[in-house]
């Protein structure tokens, strides 16, 4: 078992996603119930399903200085560092540490393939069209290389693609970086827009639901995918007393098979127990879990029959994405924000969506939001190619 | 700002005209030029006889250079963490899923699109290998060897364990060609432990700056080398390794920072 960590101060936070540009927005739909999923409007050809689209993506250009990372996926991570006056704590970051002592760790599954897509669509005599003849657009590093010159983060800067584990992973660098004193702060989180390879990628897997998804309900009919930009700011314990804590994380792999779940759930517990060792936890000291809960069948069976096993109903334990739909890469870092929301605003969400619960996890579920005190909480991401991850929050006095 | 010391423990390296780490040392060292009876594909022993004959290019690269460097340093594979790295994972698969999007987006395949995401060679590698620990994969574009390399000497020394690296980069295909450029398969992967005694000893120390002069390297490895900055950066290294001589190079961790080496045997 992994050694306990120093816990590490999330000094800033924020999330854009279907719900709504910024913290509160997000606060206000989780706690009311309000979902966000719509009938599909954005894929190149007609697909029937639901979507959680963001609104005002097509109105908020780059500034003109940055236009050269023009395309969808680099103007949602800009809306969302705009956020929560996200980008003003990241700027007083680097005048506080310095710009190369400020790592830049982002998780995206597709970046901006989109970008990729549309040239394809649009090739002028087998040559991309030329406002779209940008490398730095066409490479899984787009939306790192984007933020680091956006912010000015000179530190190191990686992007971690491991598919709907990604921007959860970010986390676990980024400690392990600051433990070894490579950096005092880092900018973590996670971008994935709506694309075409996601929508048929999963259209082909037969793991799209036609109806708004249902995490957990035993009629589940697979996922609603959504996108999201989500960011949050790493800093030592000392600097913010009172901000929320990073307190552990876990990582794991199934070695069972590319696109399904370890039956038993095998890389999730590893992930949990870690997860629990580096914050030096038991389950029972857990208030609050979001878990993946993609809804599809295998994910959310093998998901609930770990919770129902380990957690008592004590445990509060809830799917957002019935709300937001599943951002893939910008899952881990936007259910990371929901759990630091949980904490600091004081309600589990609501798991939206699900009616008839999974027996097995009915009592550890909270099928509507619930008012109540939450000092740790979890997250769980889990991605193909059996990669997981599990993250645990928890405010400043229980850390 | 800090150091991290790695100790490299095992190598591994493939191309087309050098198809493991033994052959590739005497090409640095002088001693022949490229094999032309090397192999065009990557064995890729490490994986199962049906997953090896339909994996992608980038999945056999990097199990084969993993497979190597495990065997080297006599560890097993299930034993420890893994992290891949690539500028631009399996570009036939994106060229592909492009190509099937603009087209017939109804009809992509759903293997393809599994195995477009880029840890797919660290899940195949996982599920191959048995391996349950964490496995990671990322980019850096023209940084993803100093990146990669940066993220797993720190997983090393802060988890305590040794770490597999793997580097690799596949053949670009099609009209995205002329974004992403690179016209030969790549792998190299090394074990990395924060202990023990193997040599050589890596000194690695992160730097401001965007100028990192390589050395030359021999001429039957220099189209190679210009072909992407990953195999530049990764072949500069084991040019470094190949000499069992004390060595310095610099290669970029990232757009302005620089990841400088110093190697002890």
């Amino acid at each position: 078992m992994p050694a306990r960590i120093p816990s590490l101060a999330v000094t800033a936070y924020s999330a854009t996603s279907a719900l709504g540009h910024g913290v509160s927005a997000h606060v206000d739909a989780l706690r009311s119930g309000r979902g966000s999923l719509r009938a599909n409007d954005f894929s190149s050809a007609p697909l029937e399903c639901c979507i959680g689209r963001v609104e005002g993506i097509e109105d908020a250009p780059l500034p003109q200085s940055l236009a050269h990372w023009e395309c969808r996926n680099n103007r949602l991570a800009w809306l969302g560092l705009n956020q929560d006056e996200l980008f003003e704590a990241v700027s007083a970051a680097i005048e506080r540490h310095g710009a190369d002592r400020v790592a830049l760790v982002l998780g995206t599954s597709t970046a901006s393939i989109g970008a990729s897509e549309e040239a394809y669509r649009r090739l002028e005599d087998g040559h991309f069209p030329q406002d779209l003849r940008r490398p730095g657009i066409h490479t899984p590093h787009s939306l790192t290389a984007f933020i680091a010159k956006a912010t000015g983060i000179d530190g190191p800067a990686l992007t971690i693609s491991t598919a709907c584990s990604s921007s959860a992973k970010v986390f676990a660098s980024a400690e392990r970086m600051m433990r070894l004193g490579l950096v005092d702060a880092a900018l973590v989180g996670g971008v994935d827009t709506l694309c075409d390879s996601v929508l048929f990628g999963f259209n082909a897997l037969e793991l799209v639901s036609p109806e708004p998804c249902r995490p957990f309900d035993a009629r589940r009919r697979g996922i609603s995918i959504g996108e999201a930009a989500a960011f949050a700011l790493l800093e030592r314990a000392d600097i913010a007393p009172h901000s929320p804590r990073l307190i552990g994380y876990g990582e794991s792999s199934d070695a069972y098979h590319m696109s399904t779940p370890h039956p038993q759930g095998r890389g999730a517990r590893a992930a949990l127990d870690d997860a629990l060792a580096r914050a030096g936890l038991r389950e029972d000291q857990i208030d609050y879990i979001n878990l993946h809960g993609t809804a599809t069948l295998k994910n959310d069976e093998v998901e609930a029959a770990v919770v129902g096993e380990r957690f008592s109903p004590r445990v509060r334990a809830s799917s957002t994405k019935g709300f937001t739909g599943h951002t893939l890469g910008a899952a881990g870092g936007l259910e990371a924000v929901f759990g630091l929301i949980a904490i600091e605003h004081g309600f589990v969400p609501g798991n939206l969506g699900c009616t008839q619960p999974e027996s097995v996890c009915e009592r550890q579920l909270a099928l509507r939001s619930e008012e109540r005190e939450v000092r740790v909480a979890l997250s769980n991401s889990f991605g193909f190619g059996g990669n997981n991850a599990c993250l645990a929050f928890a405010r400043a006095d229980f850390a | 700002m800090s150091e991290l010391h790695v100790r490299i423990e095992g190598i591994g390296a493939w191309l087309r005209g050098a198809s493991d780490w033994n052959t590739l040392r005497a090409i640095l060292r002088g001693a022949h030029g490229l094999r032309e009876d090397a192999p065009l594909k990557p064995a890729a022993a490490a994986l199962p006889p049906a997953e090896r004959r339909r994996a992608p290019e980038a999945v056999l690269l990097a199990a084969e250079v993993a497979g190597q460097a495990c065997r080297h340093a006599n560890r097993e594979p299930s034993s420890i963490p893994c992290v891949f790295a690539s500028t631009h994972g399996e570009l036939s698969i994106t060229d592909y899923m492009c190509v099937t999007l603009a087209s017939a987006p109804c009809e992509l395949s759903p293997t393809k699109f599994h195995n477009s995401v880029h840890n797919a060679p660290a899940g195949y590698w996982t599920i191959a290998t048995d391996c349950e620990h964490a496995s990671n994969a990322v980019t850096g574009w023209h940084a993803s060897f100093g990146a990669g390399l940066l993220e797993a000497a720190t997983l090393a020394l802060a988890e305590n364990t040794p770490v597999l690296f793997a580097a690799y980069d596949t053949v670009s295909s099609g009209p995205l060609a002329e974004m992403t450029r690179t016209t030969q398969p790549f792998g190299a992967a090394l074990v990395l432990s924060p202990n023990g005694s193997a040599t050589p000893l890596i000194t690695l120390r992160l730097r401001a700056g965007t100028v990192s002069e390589l050395a030359a390297l021999p001429s039957a490895l220099s189209t190679l080398a210009n072909d992407n900055p990953l195999n530049a950066h990764a072949l500069a290294l084991l040019a470094a390794l190949a000499q069992d001589s004390p060595a310095r190079l610099t290669v970029p961790a990232a757009s302005g920072l620089l990841l400088d080496m110093e190697v002890l045997f």
